[in-house]
This record gives C-alpha cells, sequence and structure tokens, in this order.
C-alpha cells in the first residue's frame, strides 16, 4: 500500500464505499418502505381518532388506549375498568404458551433423534420435517378440522372402537386450537433445536457417563445446558407467531374463541375501529418485545457465564 | 488384591457393523494389568488400542469375551456403574462449567456432600498445579492446562483405574515431554493403575511399566520396554518399535539355547535363543542399528557392503550400508572422542555385531 500514492488510495476507498452503499441501498430501501414505514403508520394510527365508516381523523387521542382497558360511558363519560380485552390477551398467551411448551416437549426428542443419526442421513430428516411448509397452513387448518370434527377420523375411529358412544367435542374448542398451534409451528421448534443439537459434541455425553453421570443427570447438565441457545430460540419462534396467530383460532375455535390476532383483525373490518386495532398491535408488540429483552439478557448473562 | 488383576480381558472380540460388512476391531484378546501398573497400548492407528480402551470404560460392548475389573466382570456395567475414568484424546471438557464444577462432576454424580467436593477439588488443582484457576471456563485455559483439568477431572474420582486415550496427542513437543514426567508422578503418587493409549513408540517406552504392542485387533507382544525394543518377537514389533535391520538366515540346528545360523553370504553365527527351532528353517532376524557396527574391509565380518550415505546426529553417525546382495543396512555408531574410525562415502566396509545383539522373529 505504501507504493500506492495517497491520491490513488482516497480513490480507491470513495470508490469503495460508493460500491458498498450502492450494494446494501435495495435492501435498506425494501427494510425502511415495508418494514419501518408500516410500523410508523400504525403507531401514528393508534394515536388517532377512528373514522365513521373506517379510516382516521387526524385528531390526535389516546382514547384508543384506554379503551383497551376501560369502558367510557356514553352519557356521563365515566370510565370504567373492563377485563374482556385482557381476558383475550391473556388467554392468547395462555395458549401460545402451552403450545410452546408442548412444542418443546414433543420437538425436542424429535430433534435429538434427528441429530443422532449418521450425518448422510440427517438432511432427509430435516427434509421431511419441512414437508408440513410444501402446503398451505388454511389447507392444512382444514385437514385438521376434517380429522377431529364430530363425524371425523378420530371420532369414527373410537366409536368404531365401542371406546365412546358419541362423538367428543374436539372442534370448536381450546383442544382443537391448541392441536392446530402445535401442528403448524412444531417445525419451528424442531429446527432450531436440531441446529443447537447437531453441534453438540456427543463425547461430551460420553465422558458425563465416564463421571458417573446416569442417562437422566447427563440430559440435565450436559445436553440440556448445551442446547439452551436452540431451545430459546425455538420457544420464541413458537411463542410469538404463535401469540398472533389468526387462521388457526378463526377456523378450529369458530370465531368464539378469539385470539388477540382476530381481535386486531376485527378492529379493521367489522368495527371499522382502525386507532383501536393500531393500540392493541401495539401493546402485543410491547409484550413480545418484553419477551425478547428478556431473552436477549437470559443469554447475555450466559454468555458471560460461559465466556 | 495385589495378585488380582485390576483389568482383565479373556478372549474379547469386537466385531462393528454386521454379517460381511463387519470390521473386527478386536480378535481374541487376553490381557491382564496388574495393580499399580503404568500399562500401555501401543501401535498404529486403526489396531484396536482405542476399542480395547472403551470396552474397558463401558462405551462399548464386546462381541465375544469378558471384561474383569479386580476379578468382577463388568461387560453387562454402563459406564456410570464402573469405577473407571478416562481421560479422553479431547480432553471433552464441559464448556459451560468451571474448571472447578468440571473437576467435582463425577463427586456431584455420585452424591458426595458439597463440602467434600470442594475439598477435593482444591486437592486435586494442586496435584495437576492449577490452584488458583478454579472459576476460570475450559475455553480461557491453554491447550496443556486443559489437559491437566482432564486428568484432575478423572483423578477426582479415585478410581481403581485411569484410562488415558492418546491424551498428550493434541500437545506440542516441549508441552508433551513435561506432561510424560507428570503423568509418571501422578501415577507413582496416587498409586491408581494406568492404561495408557498411545500411537507414539518413544512415548510408551519412556513412560511405561508394561507394553502390549498390538496391530489389526491383536496383542503381538507384552513385555517390559526393555524387553520390547531388545527382544522383539515379530517382525511387526520389531519394526514399528525403534529401527531396526532385517537379515534372512537359515537355522542350521540348535543347541544349549543357541541356534546356529547360517547367511546367505556363507558366514556363520551361533545366536542365543530360548525356542526350539528345526533344522533348515529360514528365519528372519532383527538388529538394531546401535548394536552392530563398521569394520575396515578385511577385518573379520559377516556381512560386507558399501557406504552409501553417511548421516551426523552430534552423539552419533549413522551409516547407511548397501549389502553384497541383500538390500541396505544401517549402523549408528557414538562419535567417542579418540576411538573414532572415520569410513568415508562408496568405501567397502565390513558389518559386525555381537551375537546376542540378532533377535530370531517368530514369523
Amino acid at each position: 500500500m505504501t507504493e500506492l500514492g495517497a491520491d490513488a488510495q482516497t480513490r480507491f476507498e470513495r470508490r469503495y464505499r460508493v460500491s458498498r452503499w450502492a450494494l446494501i441501498g435495495p435492501a435498506l430501501v425494501i427494510i425502511a418502505l415495508f418494514g419501518i414505514a408500516p410500523l410508523i403508520i400504525t403507531f401514528v394510527y393508534s394515536f388517532l381518532v377512528a373514522g365513521t365508516y373506517g379510516g382516521v381523523e387526524w385528531k390526535f387521542t389516546v382514547e384508543a388506549y384506554v379503551q383497551f382497558l376501560f369502558d367510557r360511558d356514553i352519557f356521563s363519560g365515566q370510565i370504567q375498568f373492563i377485563p374482556d380485552y385482557l381476558e383475550i390477551f391473556w388467554r392468547s398467551i395462555l395458549l401460545a404458551g402451552i403450545t410452546t411448551l408442548t412444542c418443546l416437549l414433543v420437538g425436542f426428542p424429535t430433534a435429538y433423534f434427528m441429530a443422532t443419526r449418521p450425518p448422510s442421513q440427517r438432511n432427509l430428516w430435516v427434509f421431511l420435517i419441512t414437508i408440513p411448509f410444501w402446503t398451505n397452513l388454511l389447507i392444512r387448518t382444514y385437514a385438521i378440522m376434517l380429522i377431529i370434527r364430530d363425524e371425523g377420523l378420530v371420532n369414527d375411529f373410537l366409536l368404531w372402537l365401542g371406546l365412546i358412544d358419541r362423538p367428543i367435542l374436539i372442534l370448536y374448542t381450546n383442544t382443537a386450537i391448541l392441536l392446530g398451534l402445535l401442528y403448524s409451528f412444531l417445525p419451528f421448534m424442531v429446527l432450531p433445536l436440531y441446529a443447537s443439537l447437531e453441534k453438540l459434541d456427543f463425547r461430551l455425553v460420553e465422558a458425563a457417563f465416564d463421571l458417573y453421570a446416569t442417562r437422566g443427570q447427563a440430559l440435565r447438565r450436559i445436553v440440556i445446558p448445551l442446547a439452551r441457545p436452540g431451545i430459546i430460540a425455538g420457544c420464541l419462534l413458537v411463542f410469538v407467531p404463535g401469540l398472533g396467530s389468526y387462521i388457526t383460532p378463526v377456523l378450529l375455535g369458530g370465531g368464539s374463541r378469539l385470539m388477540i390476532g382476530n381481535l386486531i383483525a376485527l378492529q379493521f373490518g367489522t368495527s371499522r375501529d382502525w386507532p383501536f386495532g393500531s393500540a392493541m398491535a401495539f401493546i402485543l408488540m410491547a409484550v413480545v418485545l418484553l419477551a425478547l429483552m428478556l431473552y436477549a439478557r437470559s443469554t447475555g448473562k450466559s454468555q458471560v457465564r460461559h465466556g | 488384591m495385589a495378585d488380582i488383576a485390576a483389568v482383565e480381558a479373556r478372549g474379547v472380540t469386537k466385531i462393528f457393523g454386521q454379517g460381511q460388512d463387519g470390521v473386527r476391531a478386536l480378535d481374541d484378546v487376553s490381557i491382564a494389568i496388574r495393580q499399580n501398573e503404568f500399562f500401555t497400548l501401543l501401535g498404529p492407528s486403526g489396531c484396536g488400542k482405542t476399542t480395547l480402551l472403551r470396552l474397558i470404560a463401558g462405551f462399548e460392548l464386546p462381541s465375544a469375551g469378558e471384561i474383569l475389573l479386580e476379578g468382577q466382570p463388568v461387560g453387562h456395567l454402563p459406564p456410570y456403574e464402573r469405577a473407571v475414568n478416562t481421560v479422553f484424546q479431547s480432553y471433552a471438557l464441559f464448556p459451560h462449567m468451571t474448571v472447578a464444577q468440571n473437576i467435582g462432576f463425577g463427586l456431584e454424580m455420585q452424591g458426595r456432600p458439597a463440602a467434600e467436593r470442594a475439598r477435593r477439588v482444591e486437592e486435586m488443582l494442586a496435584l495437576v498445579k492449577l490452584a488458583g484457576l478454579a472459576a476460570r471456563r475450559p475455553s480461557q485455559l491453554s491447550g496443556g492446562q486443559q489437559q491437566r483439568v482432564a486428568l484432575a477431572r478423572a483423578l477426582a474420582n479415585r478410581p481403581k483405574v485411569l484410562l488415558l486415550d492418546e491424551p498428550l496427542s493434541a500437545l506440542d513437543l516441549k508441552l508433551r515431554k513435561e506432561m510424560q514426567i507428570e503423568l509418571k508422578r501422578l501415577q507413582h503418587e496416587t498409586g491408581i493403575t494406568f492404561i495408557f493409549v498411545t500411537h507414539d513408540q518413544e512415548e510408551a517406552l519412556t513412560m511405561s511399566d508394561r507394553i502390549a504392542v498390538m496391530n489389526r485387533g491383536r496383542i503381538l507382544q507384552i513385555g517390559g520396554p526393555t524387553e520390547i525394543y531388545e527382544h522383539p518377537t515379530e517382525h511387526f514389533v520389531a519394526d514399528f518399535i525403534g529401527e531396526t535391520n532385517f537379515l534372512e538366515a537359515e537355522v542350521r540346528g540348535v543347541n544349549n539355547g543357541e541356534a546356529a545360523l547360517r547367511f546367505p553370504s556363507g558366514g556363520e553365527l551361533a545366536v542365543p535363543t530360548a525356542r526350539a527351532i528345526a533344522q533348515g528353517t529360514k528365519v528372519s532376524l532383527a538388529l538394531r542399528p546401535e548394536r552392530s557396527s563398521l569394520v575396515k574391509a578385511g577385518s573379520p565380518a559377516l556381512l560386507t557392503g558399501r557406504v552409501q550415505n553417511i548421516v551426523y546426529f552430534g552423539t552419533d553417525t549413522t551409516y547407511y550400508v548397501e549389502l553384497e546382495g541383500s538390500g541396505s543396512f544401517t549402523v549408528r555408531m557414538q562419535n567417542r572422542e579418540g576411538a573414532r574410525l572415520s569410513f568415508a562415502q562408496d568405501e567397502i566396509v565390513g558389518v559386525a555385531f555381537a551375537p546376542d545383539a540378532v533377535q530370531i522373529l517368530a514369523d
């Protein structure tokens, strides 16, 4: 570089800078246009007054956020606490939470199985896990409906066996929503778990056995701590989208058991209350961000402990 | 107790895979390792030494035969029920635990109280000279330090037998020499039976009480370092350990523990042997380069040849001699002050050796 004149060097640096911006430019534009701009619009809308036929009127108010927890009496203007929306939020969190836990319990052995196959077979297993993605979620959810409805496969089979004398109600219950969520989100749990278990040095498990650890102890003390990043990533990938899921509760919950996603969609549709919908979207985002921050903190800590 | 073998293998065979594709990693191996012995399994990679170690540890089950620890068959026991600990080639330290947690892991799994664990961890850290590093993570240690932690972790459990799977192969030469001495010291201080696996013949010779030389799933010879080096019984052993010259000869007869050999050159020599060998048998002979010497042409010598190459090593000089009619021969002679004969390239010389330097091989 010393051979190169100072002039040539600055020219080289400038050209490098220009080409760098030209290369990342398109990605930045797309992120700004389709990622950040809608967020800003939603944020602004959440502080406006709802228009009569949808849309918004440009008047500032925090009414949408108040509305989430309180009901304003039309005549007296008195506000009163109402838990209805909170209950839907709570149910969503509960359903997403149970889904996450079930996915973890089902996904961990699956991922462990995949990671302990010979390397030549592993890609086949990953491929098999991703097969459900090939079909639209809507179609797959209808398929679940056909299986669990009163005249569906499950009930027909149980009736035929004589284990029950009338169909069990599964469809349009929380159980149905849980089944649907479990089915649609399982791959999102299995894949990150597999990614971290595949990297696990199984000689460490052997070392644990050598040091008098039983199978259960080796799992708890060695495998699970080392698979932690995968466990956390998998839980986030299931919990966050699970919280905002839309199709599954609509179809399998029969519309009577709303989750947050449905409630928000309702505000932009039938209820024509865009500010309220926007406000709820932001409240949901706050919940998700809180979860993410807790995650970041726990991995940050663990890195200090690991490092 | 002392006369019960610490570890015994009886007719152990291990086959990986099935049917036609099965690989016979161990073939009818029988061995008895004594109490408090530094025992080395020596052989090239793929000879089955690590497999034998893994069978003793319990990571693999024998296809046939039996493994006994202090006289008790353990073939059916999982690794966590055997009073045996392993130092792995990769160390296999737990990356998410501190040095102290690593060392205390075995005791913790055995349900020992925390106070006892802490005391033993301190003891072990002092033993392997790592005091003060208890709170470190394995990733913050050098290779040599990790090696010591792996040793401490295994020794903390006071096993009856310590298995070491090529533990020094990842270290550089200087550290390896240091750790060799360290291992001998640890074995001496703890009085634990060490079973050491290596492919490094020098390491095996310097450290072991006894060595088993293995090849292709079989044990070829068991003996002390001197015996293995000076009296190899098989071609492979003689070739694998140290430098060796191989010669052919015919047995003219065995008398009073001496075999009369006739060399292709026509020379004859009586060589001590413990075996009865039929007259007329063609045998292979092994001869160490340092046990033979060059003499000036014309002096009485069994073999004659032409000096092809001379390599000076400081303490000694190696001569590569092209023998008349039968291949090459290496002679190493010490460079002593005064009594030094010098030989030149292409000089015709005689090769001389004492009868007891010649080892008759079994194959």
